[in-house]
Order: structure tokens, then C-alpha cells, then sequence
């Protein structure tokens, strides 16, 4: 017997959506509320003592910091190009732009690394003080997010394309839903930046 | 550009009086859209900029947080209302936020000078 999802593509009537794009707002709700959940802590601490370090001051590197700024901010053009180029019918144009986003994500985490290894070159941990317990925290979290999403472009500019032979708006529609998950975690590091880096 | 597979997306996007506001557009909609995002990009790249900039003028605390929270916040605007197009959503995704935003909202308020010690009293 065969079972069709009902709205992956046609808006439901009484949502006006269809149900991935529903979905996915959801599960950004919940995101709002984890990575809330953290900068919540981050005030709690940062409120509670007289002096709270400076990220400059704590060794944190600003040009490699901005250039992750941009290169996530990139990375949000290519995906949306994505979307609006399957919207005109053009997948190889959309491959093209989906392998440019998981290219820059790729450098992002490279350049996150080189963070990491030279926070740990020089002896700073989570466990060191607050300030990089939240710092680990809060970067450790969106970097997993990152990497979550370098998993989705990768099995939709391989595997997962094959849907857009049979049902290329569900496809998509597919790209859509995860160009809207890959913005929110843009978002979260234009937050992210100023708050952990300048401030 | 294949404009079978355009119409067939276009159509697909149709249902019952039903219509998504982000999906159904004609190509030259669309390929004015991108240049939106263009715009936008470069938009996001400068104030990028004056958010690096501003921390090296060693303002007061006080200053300096609102200014960069202020330019971070005029960024998410512009990646949640263009490339996220919330400028042009439905309202059931406008009540999701809402309710989401106050229940944020409650969570930076709570550690700020210190309301959870009322709490806990």
C-alpha cells in the first residue's frame, strides 16, 4: 500500500503552509530557546561580578572572528540563491550555490578549529573561568549546528538531488526548509560575535 | 532556464485558493529577489565593519553594548525579513515567533539585576 505524506509540497488549507515549512519554525522556536537558555547564563554571570574580561583581552582573535562573520553571512546569499535558482528550474545553478554554502561552512569550522587549537595552545579550557566556559559553550553549540547543517547540503547536492527527477518542487520546497535552519544559524552567530569578541 | 519546470514548480505551489506567498512568483520576481539579496549582503558586510570598528573606540561599557547590540540587532532584521522573508509570511509563523520572542524575551530578563534572587526568596 502505498502512503503519500499529505502538504509536502501544496499549502495545507488551513495553515497556508505546507508542513515541512511549519515544521521548521517549530523547531527554530525550540532552537530560540536553547541557545536563550545559554545567553541567559551568560548575563547571569557576566552581571554577577564586578569585572567580566574583556574577549580581546582574553587572547580571543577579532580578524579571524569578523572573517567568520563574513563568511557565514556568504554562506546565507549562496543558500537563498540556491532556493531561488531551483525556483527557476535550474538545478545545476542550485548545486553550484548549495556546494558554494557547505565550501563556506567548511571554512568556517576550519577557521573555528584554529581558534580552538590556539585557545588550547595556550592553556585555556573550559574549565579556566567562566569566561571560557560560556565562550566554549556557546561557540561548541553553534559549531555542532554548523556542522549539522554541512551534513544536509552535502546529502542534497548528492543523494538527496535525485528527488528533483520526479518532484522537483518538493525538492525545493526541501532546500527552502533548510536554508531557513541554515539562516537561523547566522543569526545566532551575528549575536554571538559582538557579545563573546567585542564587548 | 527550463520553463516547463518553472511552471510545473509554479503550479505545484496552487492549491484550492490556497497559496503560499513565497513560492508562487514569476521569474523576473524571483530574479528581482536576488538582487535583493545582493544588496542585502552588502548591507550586512558594512555593518560588519562598523561593528569591528566601533569596539576599537573604547567607549563606556554601557555604550558600547548598546551600540553593538543595536547593529546586531538591524542585521538579524535584515537576514530574518529578506532571506528568512518574514517581511512576507503567513500569521500563523508571525504567532509562532511572538509567542517564542516573549518567552525569549523572559529568559534575558530574568538574570538581569538579578529578578532571579526575587524568585527565589
Amino acid at each position: 500500500m502505498h502512503l503519500e505524506i499529505p502538504y509536502n509540497v501544496r499549502p495545507r488549507p488551513d495553515t497556508g503552509l505546507y508542513n515541512a515549512k511549519l515544521g521548521i519554525w517549530l523547531f527554530l522556536a525550540s532552537e530560540v530557546m536553547l541557545f536563550g537558555a545559554l545567553f541567559s547564563s551568560l548575563i547571569l554571570l557576566r552581571s554577577g561580578v564586578p569585572h567580566w574580561p574583556h574577549g580581546r583581552d582574553e587572547g580571543l582573535n577579532i580578524p579571524l572572528a569578523t572573517l567568520n562573520t563574513l563568511v557565514l553571512i556568504i554562506s546565507s546569499v549562496t543558500v537563498v540563491m540556491a532556493w531561488a535558482s531551483l525556483r527557476l528550474g535550474d538545478l545545476k545553478k542550485g548545486r553550484i550555490y548549495l556546494s558554494c554554502t557547505l565550501l563556506c561552512a567548511m571554512g568556517f569550522m576550519v577557521i573555528k578549529t584554529i581558534e580552538y587549537m590556539d585557545k588550547f595552545h595556550h592553556h585555556h579550557f573550559p574549565a579556566t573561568n567562566n569566561f571560557y566556559a560560556i565562550y566554549f559553550t556557546l561557540t561548541g553549540l553553534h559549531g555542532l549546528h554548523v556542522l549539522g547543517g554541512m551534513i544536509v547540503f552535502a546529502y542534497f547536492i548528492g543523494p538527496g538531488a535525485k528527488m528533483w527527477a520526479t518532484e522537483p518542487a518538493r525538492f525545493t520546497n526541501r532546500i527552502e526548509v533548510c536554508g531557513l535552519y541554515w539562516h537561523f544559524v547566522d543569526l545566532v552567530w551575528i549575536f554571538l560575535f559582538p557579545i563573546l569578541y567585542l564587548l | 532556464m527550463d520553463t516547463t519546470t518553472t511552471e510545473h514548480l509554479a503550479d505545484e505551489h496552487t492549491h484550492g485558493g490556497v497559496h503560499d506567498p513565497n513560492a508562487h512568483h514569476s521569474p523576473e520576481e524571483i530574479r528581482k529577489e536576488t538582487r535583493k539579496y545582493l544588496v542585502v549582503f552588502f548591507a550586512l558586510a558594512c555593518l560588519t565593519a562598523i561593528t569591528v570598528g566601533v569596539s576599537y573606540l573604547h567607549l563606556e561599557s554601557h555604550e558600547a553594548i548598546a551600540i553593538a547590540l543595536i547593529i546586531a540587532s538591524i542585521k538579524a532584521f535584515l537576514v530574518a525579513g529578506y532571506f528568512m522573508h518574514l517581511l512576507s509570511e503567513r500569521k500563523l509563523i508571525y504567532a509562532v515567533l511572538g509567542i517564542t520572542v516573549f518567552f525569549f524575551a523572559m529568559l534575558l530578563w530574568g538574570p538581569w539585576n538579578h529578578h532571579y534572587d526575587y524568585f527565589g526568596r
